[in-house]
């Protein structure tokens, strides 16, 4: 009982430092990429000088920031944000960093996979830009978004139990435990329970694309 | 000394880290905890982030319970800068702690000390919010242990006898060893021993650490004298007449508004009957085969005791 | 004093760069491991990968692998292996080679996979042998996405084999780990920061060598 009331609440913690990272990441990216990917509607052929340096820059500064392990963000950022070394504000605040290296990639990505044609029907249609970016142009970036996703979430969700190394609470602290305790057990509950995790969540992202997007034609 | 403002600095993002955990787990009757003064139903005990403190703990809450004061534990808050935070700010009533490593944590201590002088500096170095009720005559501290073999070998009794043969070994112990004054420092300057090589292994003495002992990777290791594995493999704990280590006598640290004068005489009680072979028989429950968890342990360990 | 000024007094030490524990033999070890574990992961994963590319099928099975994988939580692998086998490199070199299979693998499987059917018909037309299409054709245009694979998995590593400190082992983890024990936040800092320059440098030098190694004619792909 009282183990599985710990792994209840470790499973909680390490949802909370994976999942607020995801959703924080990809809401920070979308007007990120959106700003990268240009103007495209009104037939915008080739894509001008200026917009391209824009795309690479914003596109290679979240490389960039993707590069730096996530244990030295975990320990850096205390630095800046005056947290302790112990808080989960550490994680979440690194992982969405994370997430916004990956997402706004694959936004990007997502927005140029929307063709410009659909867009100028938009706007023949007297879409004014705000309600073509969410009726149109979000909507069906959907499914390039959510691949992105799906790889933010699982990444997310193994790096969470990294921070258990420097104390930081999650599965992963059924991993240092076990280790002190000789308990295999343990820790092969953390490892089950962190796969299975990723696996549900991984799932949630495609059924909820599959939602979403019901326009599209499937095999 | 830097170090000092490294801890305040560390003390109050502890006590920030004890209260942003308390709002996002949102739940475990921690609503009190903010707010409590003293009023005995919103007692929380706390535990540092390794398995014996959590059986203190658990037997702290279960004794209080068992004397119809409602108490609830907080398992694993952290390290002594975490949970000393949590105390000072309320967040946490009490916390078991060892006399030494305490003292050690609020001045830094470089002369060898015997258990009275520990607890005559213990309470003027504590910060204003918090005290030590009466000390435990359980203990568990570091020692140096060899296997059965090396001690035959060697007619090794005391890190007096250990201290011609340090050069020829391998020392394994957890890596603050290597800088803390009653390691690598303590053993050269205390009994003139310095280890050939030294290897940190991160189980605060637990079954790596043992398992490197007993392969030979290592010939001596800094284990802690409630370790079950002590017993099990017939591992010889070497006398410390310098008083190298510290005394770590078992005691809480509580808040000094968090408690009633029944809650005190409870966790006083407690010290009182609670021995080493008590901690090594608890360990050995959670630890050992049987994989106990702490709370029945504590229960169990309780029940032949009483408090009400 | 602050924290920042106490890392910046460490580097500056010349005494935190030399000998059997300083900087420089942390940074050696640390590029030791990664390379011993790179090297068995690719030993593993590209052969692997470059020849279900080559097949075209199953395809399938190596995405999920590759994600079950990615899933597995690189220290609860390591504190697993270290119970069972001890202290020592086997359990986190085996650790961290299940780590940095999964963007070998992937990398390499989806670089020869893409390669487009016609040309490889185009080769098989000539009359290449199957062994002359997937060393002329299909392995110089897979390069980058290969090369791409290789550079994740040497992220991963490089950022993940700081965890091999937690063992008894070295590297810079060592760093981030004796300085947590003795609450010397600075140090763990220094570490961190010793880290993510390392990581940082790799990825450069390993993005040259891409652009050396990559056909001219490929480059104008973005």
């Amino acid at each position: 009982m009282g183990n599985l009331s710990t792994v209840g609440h470790l499973t909680w913690l390490h949802l909370l430092q994976s999942v607020l990272p995801v959703v924080l990441g990809t809401l920070i990216s979308i007007p990120i990429a959106r700003f990268a990917a240009g103007r495209r509607a009104r037939g915008a052929g080739g894509r001008r000088g200026a917009g391209r340096v824009r795309r690479g820059v914003v596109v290679n500064a979240a490389a960039l920031l993707y590069t730096v392990p996530s244990l030295a963000l975990f320990v850096l950022l205390p630095l800046i944000l005056g947290t302790s070394i112990t808080s989960l504000t550490n994680v979440i605040v690194a992982l969405t960093l994370y997430v916004v290296a990956m997402m706004v990639r694959s936004c990007v990505d997502a927005f140029e996979s929307v063709s410009p044609e659909v867009l100028d029907a938009g706007t023949a249609m007297g879409y004014r830009p705000l309600r073509a970016f969410f009726g149109i142009e979000l909507p069906l970036s959907v499914p390039v978004m959510a691949a992105g996703l799906r790889v933010a979430l699982v990444s997310n969700i193994s790096m969470v139990s990294v921070g258990a190394v420097i104390g930081i609470q999650s599965l992963g602290t059924l991993f240092t435990d076990g280790l002190r305790r000789d308990l295999m057990a343990e820790i092969v509950v953390g490892i089950l329970a962190t796969v299975v995790l990723a696996l549900v969540l991984d799932r949630l992202v495609t059924w909820s694309a599959a939602a979403l997007t019901r326009w599209q034609v499937r095999a | 000394m830097f170090t000092r403002i490294t801890r305040r600095g560390m003390l109050s993002a502890g006590a920030l880290a004890a209260a942003s955990t308390l709002v996002l787990t949102g739940c475990g009757g921690g609503e009190d905890a903010l707010d409590e003064g003293g009023d005995d139903r919103s007692i929380v005990v706390g535990s540092a982030d390794f398995t014996e403190s959590q059986i203190i703990a658990a037997v702290y809450a279960e004794a209080l319970n068992d004397a119809d004061i409602s108490a609830e534990t907080r398992p694993a808050i952290g390290a002594r800068e975490a949970y000393v935070g949590a105390v000072k700010d309320g967040s946490v009533s009490v916390v078991p702690d060892y006399s030494g490593n305490l003292l050690q944590y609020y001045d830094e201590v470089t002369a060898p000390l015997t258990e009275d002088e520990v607890m005559e500096y213990l309470p003027q170095n504590l910060p204003e919010e918090v005290e030590v009720l009466d000390a435990s005559p359980a203990e568990n501290k570091d020692a140096l242990v060899v296997t059965r073999d090396t001690a035959d070998e060697h007619e090794l009794t005391s890190i007096e006898d250990l201290a011609a043969f340090c050069s020829e070994m391998t020392l394994g112990a957890p890596p603050e060893f290597q800088e803390r004054s009653y390691g690598l420092p303590g053993l050269k300057s205390n009994y003139g021993c310095e280890p050939a090589e030294f290897s940190p292994i991160n189980d605060a003495g637990g079954p790596l650490t043992v398992q490197a002992l007993l392969d030979d990777t290592v010939q001596v290791a800094d284990i802690f004298t409630t370790t079950p594995a002590i017993k099990q493999n017939d591992l010889v704990v070497l006398e410390d007449p310098e008083n190298n280590f510290l005394p770590q006598h078992v005691l809480p640290l509580a808040n000094k508004d968090a408690l009633s004068q029944d809650a005190r005489d409870v966790l006083n009680k407690v010290s009182a009957e609670l021995t080493t072979d008590d901690l090594i028989a608890l360990n050995d429950r959670v630890s050992g085969d049987e994989k106990a968890s702490p709370e029945q342990a504590a229960k169990d360990w309780v029940a032949d005791h009483d408090f009400s | 004093m602050n924290v920042l000024e106490q890392t910046w007094k460490w580097f500056a030490d010349p005494a935190s760069w030399t000998g059997a524990g300083g900087i420089w033999s942390r940074l050696v070890e640390h590029l030791g491991y990664s390379g011993l574990v790179l090297l068995i992961a690719a030993v593993i994963a590209l052969p692997v990968g470059v020849l279900v590319g080559h097949r075209r099928s199953g395809g399938n099975v190596v995405v999920g692998v590759a994600g079950a994988l990615r899933a597995l939580p690189t220290l609860g692998l390591l504190t697993l292996f270290a119970l069972w086998i001890g202290l020592g490199l086997t359990a986190p070199v085996l650790a961290l080679v299940l780590l940095a299979i999964a963007p070998l693998l992937t990398g390499a499987y989806a670089g020869v996979s893409a390669v487009d059917p016609v040309v490889v018909d185009a080769a098989r037309a000539q009359g290449l042998t199957e062994w002359q299409i997937l060393t002329r054709v299909e392995l110089p245009v897979a390069v980058p996405v290969i090369f791409g694979g290789i550079r994740n998995a040497t992220l991963q590593v490089i950022a993940t084999v700081t965890i091999m400190a937690y063992i008894d082992l070295g590297g810079l983890g060592r760093f981030l780990i004796d300085g947590l024990a003795v609450r010397d936040y600075s140090r763990m800092v220094a570490s961190m920061i010793l880290a993510a320059a390392l990581a940082l440098v790799l990825d450069a030098v390993l993005a040259g060598a891409q652009k050396l190694l990559s056909s001219p004619g490929l480059s104008k792909e973005d």
